[in-house]
């Protein structure tokens, strides 16, 4: 019982992680028709985005004094924080404790800027390319975003962790009447939770509830109609890749303290956000929510030793297992609408 | 045909006639010479096969470094680093056997095919004698194969499973990196001074040979102290979240989290579990404990504050003779020209393909060629010293360096992002050191040593 | 000739005296001189390009014809080099059977996942044969370990049974063979200051890839063929002629995966390991790229896009920064350095960089991929009208 309810915790966790990536790729992929391979790397630069900032807040100059030597034998002077300095110890600390939350509101203006750039400069002339050539500019431009973090970053993983308020785990079990440490759950994870079940309902009421909304999807429906009514639907669909971008990014920024951002952290998230887009079905917002959550779930139950011993390397393939018989019994997926990428 | 005058057009030409006839066998040089790749003019060739690209791109360029500075050293140029305190005296910094050496570079991608492409490459284009570097096991093994196939020396780089000197060694091949079973032979006593020797284990085991190697090591090894293992859980490889398999791991009654994961692997295992506040609880009245036998200092860097505490086991760290003495004669020497090149000391990796590179030169000028079956007999049951890493035999059996291994643990307040593990314990060689038919390293045949042609 | 209108029997000669004279073509630069950096024309490559030619010529016939676009090609090649492999562990050192073996298995392979994976078209498609070739990597990866040898990936050994050949007394292990001709045995023309190498492997390798781009031709001028453009441009259209169009289709991806067993064999034939890297999604989306970058639909396009990557990958990751000081030392130190620092993020470990750039600038500008730039080429020089077999797909 208490494994179920574990890892219940687990792959709603995760779920969240794999339905915020899926559904920024979704406004992209399954509304705008565009097969974004540079998604992923999205997701990177959000997380590179944290990095950056609390790089910022790290700042620092060597101070006047040596205190000891270093192992080459020459004086060594301690490094002295910028931020400490101008704020004081006391906010200085707190500044770079909380940088990860912090670098929300620095991630927001950068990524939406970089969604506008791309869909600008690049994707609009993409709209009625075969997708065979937007595979081809989205993959190659994946490929540049990532070697450019990687000339200014490195490959090594860089240690983000989250503020110390959210550190250590909280015990459900005691709650639910368990023995203590039986159902454990870190704090950084439920936020993680809460903030992407926050960022997806903020989506759909924004799609659902407001004229842009409204215009977008239907929009998304019939371009043409829409631009024949004399609204200017590219500018629209400009601001939806900059949403997008912005999910994906905010999902990278809140994700650093979980694992350690690297350069190529979008190519392995790629395939898996391509994954559960398709089977929550082509065009469908909730359908790439649900897929991810039910994906994440799956996941979890299936790295049980005791699932193992039945099926084994069960843990190694589950996500493609669902998928292909999902897509196998439903041909569009969860909640496809018909007649978008299917031919 | 070396003294032909002919233009571009015209040499194509003739040569089509004589590709067509393939019957003049006088316009074609069938490898007349002793082995491959000969050096014969003033320079050798040495390949350096390292990741550039991909998740351990950095340890490459790590690597890269030390190769460079070898080769510097070899050349005469620079302050000579550990030449000076090799025990062995043929290097003298006039290159090796008289020539000077020259060195190509090609990007491993830590896959095995993009690695033999890039050592093919050396091999047939650049024409080198020797490829070494790498570091992950599953590349080792295939340059390793693909060396012994072309007829050129293969010098291991950073490979920690049991089959690169194991089931898949071969005669061409040489590690001076330690093994899974050196990691495990020399963490148990160690484990069991600091933890107490009745403890219940839970690993975690990346699911690919190099995990089952080590973990199938470190049962063996913490078992014979008293430790028990209560479950094993197989990860994949590619991983990011572990959640799922850590969550499990208090409420099993284990008191020891082992964590047979390495680089971006290892990172994420040990940062979920930090998560988890597993470090922060008592289990059967004792400290919870993590333990992760092998890692590099780059991946203490990724894990950051998280590493604090953990046990793990390297090859060697720049620290080593300054702490335990003069038995680490070199470790200072390298660390110092390292550092006075590169503003940072090395890693263990940058050591290892250091000496890997001072021990092929010295093998060839013992043996005075270049031929790869006299560097297989001068480095076969070599005795050296002065490396960093104390007496080491380059043993005749299976062609594996024993020497010490170090146990290390994560500072809790490092001064700078090099200086993360402190030392713990040397573990002497004769420790962990096993008998060649060791069942952990059976079913594989050196062969005979090959030198193409 | 050889049933091919004027055009394409020019374009097989073409590619013949390509294949043939590759070891000339790709070593235009002296071996001492500085630019031999640039000299792709070493056995492995050649050989590399035209295994990877094959796989994209086959990829081709699937994607460029039927416009169905597979994401888990790489499978068929991870089984066709596994397959050989055993073949030469149990069998012998022969090539002929361990291609044979190679392509009947993928053959086999990819009905099995063309069957189900078929029933879905464009995007759900696609992903279904990624699922397959993911679940693929994995298994072999990690649970298969006993068939694949897992990450250190398959190879030889020295007590494998090969039981057709003569006991193995070496010492080490034998090498591939063709009824005796070693497929590694290579002659080296030395020409002032040229040394071109022709390796057996290599000519073993274009000789089929020159089988195998004919067939392909034939494919395409085919009544076959001209029915799977048919299902392309309209597959509702095709089913309401009252044609089944799934038997096309199906015959498509397996003659396309048998075309990737052949390249995943000839790759173990030339160097017998069979690792599960070969298989990752990483490797499908390869031959996607190539097939996209040299021209989707083109005859020639896919070979060309499988040259560009390969030759990316294997030239431009060996530039290192001791190698661009050695070309701009004549200048100036200060001009030397910082050329080297403009240039070296782009080459060695930067070489994905250029890869991805040149990828972008392709698409951008070349809308038909390099077989169009080839084609603007030589317009502007006044060759050719403007052709009409090749028109790019799409």
């Amino acid at each position: 019982m208490d494994a179920i309810i574990l890892q219940t915790l687990n792959g709603l966790d995760k779920g969240s992680a794999y339905a915020l990536i899926a559904l920024g790729l979704t406004l992209i992929f399954g509304t705008l028709g565009v097969v974004n391979f540079a998604h992923g790397a999205l997701f990177m630069l959000g997380a590179f985005c944290a990095v950056t900032v609390s790089k910022l807040f790290q700042l620092s100059h060597k101070a006047s004094e040596a205190t000891g030597v270093d192992f080459m034998g020459q004086p060594k002077f301690e490094d002295v924080l910028y931020v400490k300095e101008w704020f004081g110890n006391d906010l200085g600390a707190w500044l770079i404790d909380w940088s990860v939350p912090l670098s929300i509101l620095f991630a927001i203006p950068i990524m939406i800027g970089i969604g506008f750039i791309m869909e600008r400069g690049l994707i609009k002339h993409f709209y009625k390319r075969p997708h065979a050539d937007q595979i081809l500019v989205t993959f190659g431009l994946a490929i540049v975003l990532q070697e450019v973090v990687k000339y200014f970053y490195g490959a090594n993983p860089i240690p983000t962790p989250s503020p110390m308020a959210f550190r250590g785990s909280f015990d459900f079990g005691v709650m639910l009447g368990f023995d203590p440490n039986v159902i454990i759950y870190p704090y950084w994870r439920m936020v993680y939770f809460a903030f992407s079940l926050t960022l997806v309902g903020g989506v759909f009421a924004f799609l659902q509830f407001t004229t842009f909304g409204m215009v977008v999807r239907a929009g998304m429906a019939d371009r043409e109609t829409v631009g024949l009514l004399g609204i200017n639907i590219d500018k629209r669909f400009t601001i939806m890749f900059g949403i997008a971008a912005a999910v994906a990014g905010l999902a990278g920024v809140m994700y650093t303290p979980i694992n350690s951002p690297n350069y190529h952290m979008g190519m392995d998230f790629l395939v898996l956000s391509f994954v559960v887009v398709v089977v929550g079905g082509m065009g469908s917002l909730p359908g790439a929510v649900l897929a991810g959550f039910m994906l994440g779930i799956l996941e979890s139950f299936a790295s049980l030793n005791e699932v193992k011993d039945i099926i084994p390397g069960i843990d190694q393939i589950i996500i493609y297992v669902v998928a292909i018989i999902i897509l196998l019994t439903r041909p569009r997926g969860l909640m496809g609408r018909k007649g978008v990428m299917e031919e | 045909m070396s003294n032909s005058r002919f233009t571009r057009r015209g040499l194509l030409k003739t040569s089509a006639v004589g590709t067509a006839g393939l019957a003049m066998p006088m316009f074609f040089t069938s490898q007349a010479n002793a082995f491959t790749n000969e050096p014969t003019g003033s320079t050798v060739t040495l390949g350096f096969n390292v990741p550039q690209s991909g998740p351990y791109a950095d340890e490459g360029a790590d690597e890269l470094r030390a190769f460079q500075l070898a080769v510097e050293h070899l050349n005469g140029e620079g302050d000579g680093g550990m030449l000076s305190t090799f025990s062995s005296k043929t290097l003298d910094g006039t290159g090796i056997l008289g020539k000077k050496v020259q060195f190509v570079t090609g990007d491993t991608q830590t896959k095995s095919d993009a690695a033999r492409a890039s050592a093919q490459s050396m091999i047939q284009k650049d024409g080198a004698v020797m490829i070494s570097g790498g570091s992950s096991s599953g590349v080792a093994v295939a340059v390793q194969a693909l060396c012994q196939e072309a007829g050129v020396i293969f010098m291991a780089g950073l490979t920690h499973s049991n089959d690169t000197t194991g089931k898949d060694k071969k005669a061409n091949g040489f590690r001076h990196f330690f093994n899974a079973y050196m990691s495990a032979a020399a963490l148990a006593p160690v484990l069991a001074q600091l933890y107490g020797t009745d403890r219940k284990v839970y690993s975690l085991t990346a699911d690919y040979t190099w995990g089952w190697t080590q973990q199938e090591s470190i049962k063996a090894a913490t078992e014979a102290m008293g430790w028990t293992t209560i479950n094993d859980v197989r990860t994949p490889l590619a991983a990011t979240d572990f959640s799922s398999y850590i969550a499990p791991v208090l409420n099993s009654g284990a008191d020891v989290l082992v964590l047979n994961h390495y680089g971006g692997n290892m990172v994420n295992s040990l940062t979920n579990a930090v998560q988890f506040g597993l470090r922060d609880k008592q289990v059967n009245g004792k400290n919870f404990e993590i333990v992760v036998p092998l890692y590099s200092e780059l991946m203490a860097k990724g894990a950051g504050k998280n590493i604090a505490g953990i046990v793990g086991s390297q090859n060697w760290d720049w620290k080593l003779e300054n702490e335990k003495g003069a038995r680490y004669t070199g470790t200072n020497a390298f660390v110092q020209s390292f550092g006075a090149k590169y503003g940072f000391p090395p890693s263990q990796a940058a050591q290892t393909c250091y000496a890997q590179t001072l021990l092929y030169a010295d093998a060839v000028n013992r043996g005075k060629s270049f031929n790869p079956c006299s560097v297989v007999e001068a480095l076969e049951g070599f005795e050296f010293d002065g490396l960093g890493n104390g007496p080491t035999l380059y043993r005749k059996d299976d062609h594996q360096c024993f020497k010490d291994v170090v146990v290390v643990r994560g500072k809790e307040n490092p001064e700078n992002e090099f200086d993360l593990v402190e030392i713990v314990e040397v573990t002497p060689a004769d420790k962990v050191t096993y008998a060649p038919d060791n069942p952990m390293f059976a079913g594989g045949d050196l062969g005979a040593c090959n030198p193409g042609a | 000739m050889l049933g091919l209108n004027r055009r394409d029997f020019a374009m097989l000669l073409l590619v013949a005296a390509l294949a043939l004279f590759a070891p000339f073509i790709l070593n235009p630069f002296p071996t001492a001189s500085g630019l031999s950096q640039f000299n792709a024309g070493y056995p492995d490559l050649m050989q590399r390009f035209v295994i990877f030619g094959i796989f994209a010529i086959g990829f081709n016939i699937l994607f460029g014809l039927t416009g169905y676009l597979s994401f888990g090609h790489a499978a068929f090649l991870g089984v066709g080099s596994y397959s050989a492999v055993w073949m030469f562990k149990l069998l012998s050192m022969n090539v002929l059977p361990a291609l044979v073996l190679s392509v009947v298995i993928a053959g086999l392979f990819a009905l099995l996942i063309g069957y189900v994976s078929l029933r879905r078209s464009g995007i759900y498609f696609s992903i279904l044969t990624l699922a397959f070739a993911q679940m693929s990597f994995n298994l072999a990866y990690s649970v298969l370990t006993p068939i694949t040898n897992g990450e250190t990936g398959l190879q030889l050994a020295l007590d494998d049974p090969r039981i057709l050949d003569a006991a193995n007394t070496a010492g080490s292990v034998p090498v591939t063979s063709l009824f005796g001709l070693e497929m590694r045995s290579a002659v080296t023309l030395d020409l002032a200051g040229w040394s071109f190498t022709f390796s057996v492997g290599y000519y073993l390798c274009a000789l089929i890839m020159l089988v195998a781009f004919y067939i392909s031709v034939r494919l395409f001028r085919s009544p076959f063929g001209m029915m799977l453009r048919a299902i392309k441009t309209n597959q509702q259209r095709v089913n309401y002629t009252g044609l089944n169009s799934r038997p096309y289709t199906l015959a498509a991806f397996v003659i396309s995966g048998m075309y990737a067993g052949l390249a995943g064999g000839l790759l173990a034939c030339m160097d017998p390991l069979a690792g599960a890297d070969r298989m990752q999604w990483t490797a499908s989306g390869e031959v996607v790229l190539m097939t996209i970058l040299g021209g989707a639909g083109t005859l020639i396009g896919p070979v060309l896009g499988a040259g560009f990557i390969k030759y990316f990958e294997n030239i431009f990751s060996k530039i290192n920064d001791s190698i661009l000081h050695q070309w701009f030392s004549f200048l100036p130190d200060w001009m030397e350095n910082l050329l080297v620092n403009i240039f070296y993020p782009f080459v060695g470990k930067g070489w994905h960089l250029t890869l991805g750039i040149l990828f972008m600038l392709v698409v951008i500008f070349l809308p038909g991929g390099l077989v169009q730039g080839g084609q603007k080429i030589a317009r502007k020089l006044g060759f050719g009208k403007k052709s009409n077999s090749d028109t790019p797909a799409e």
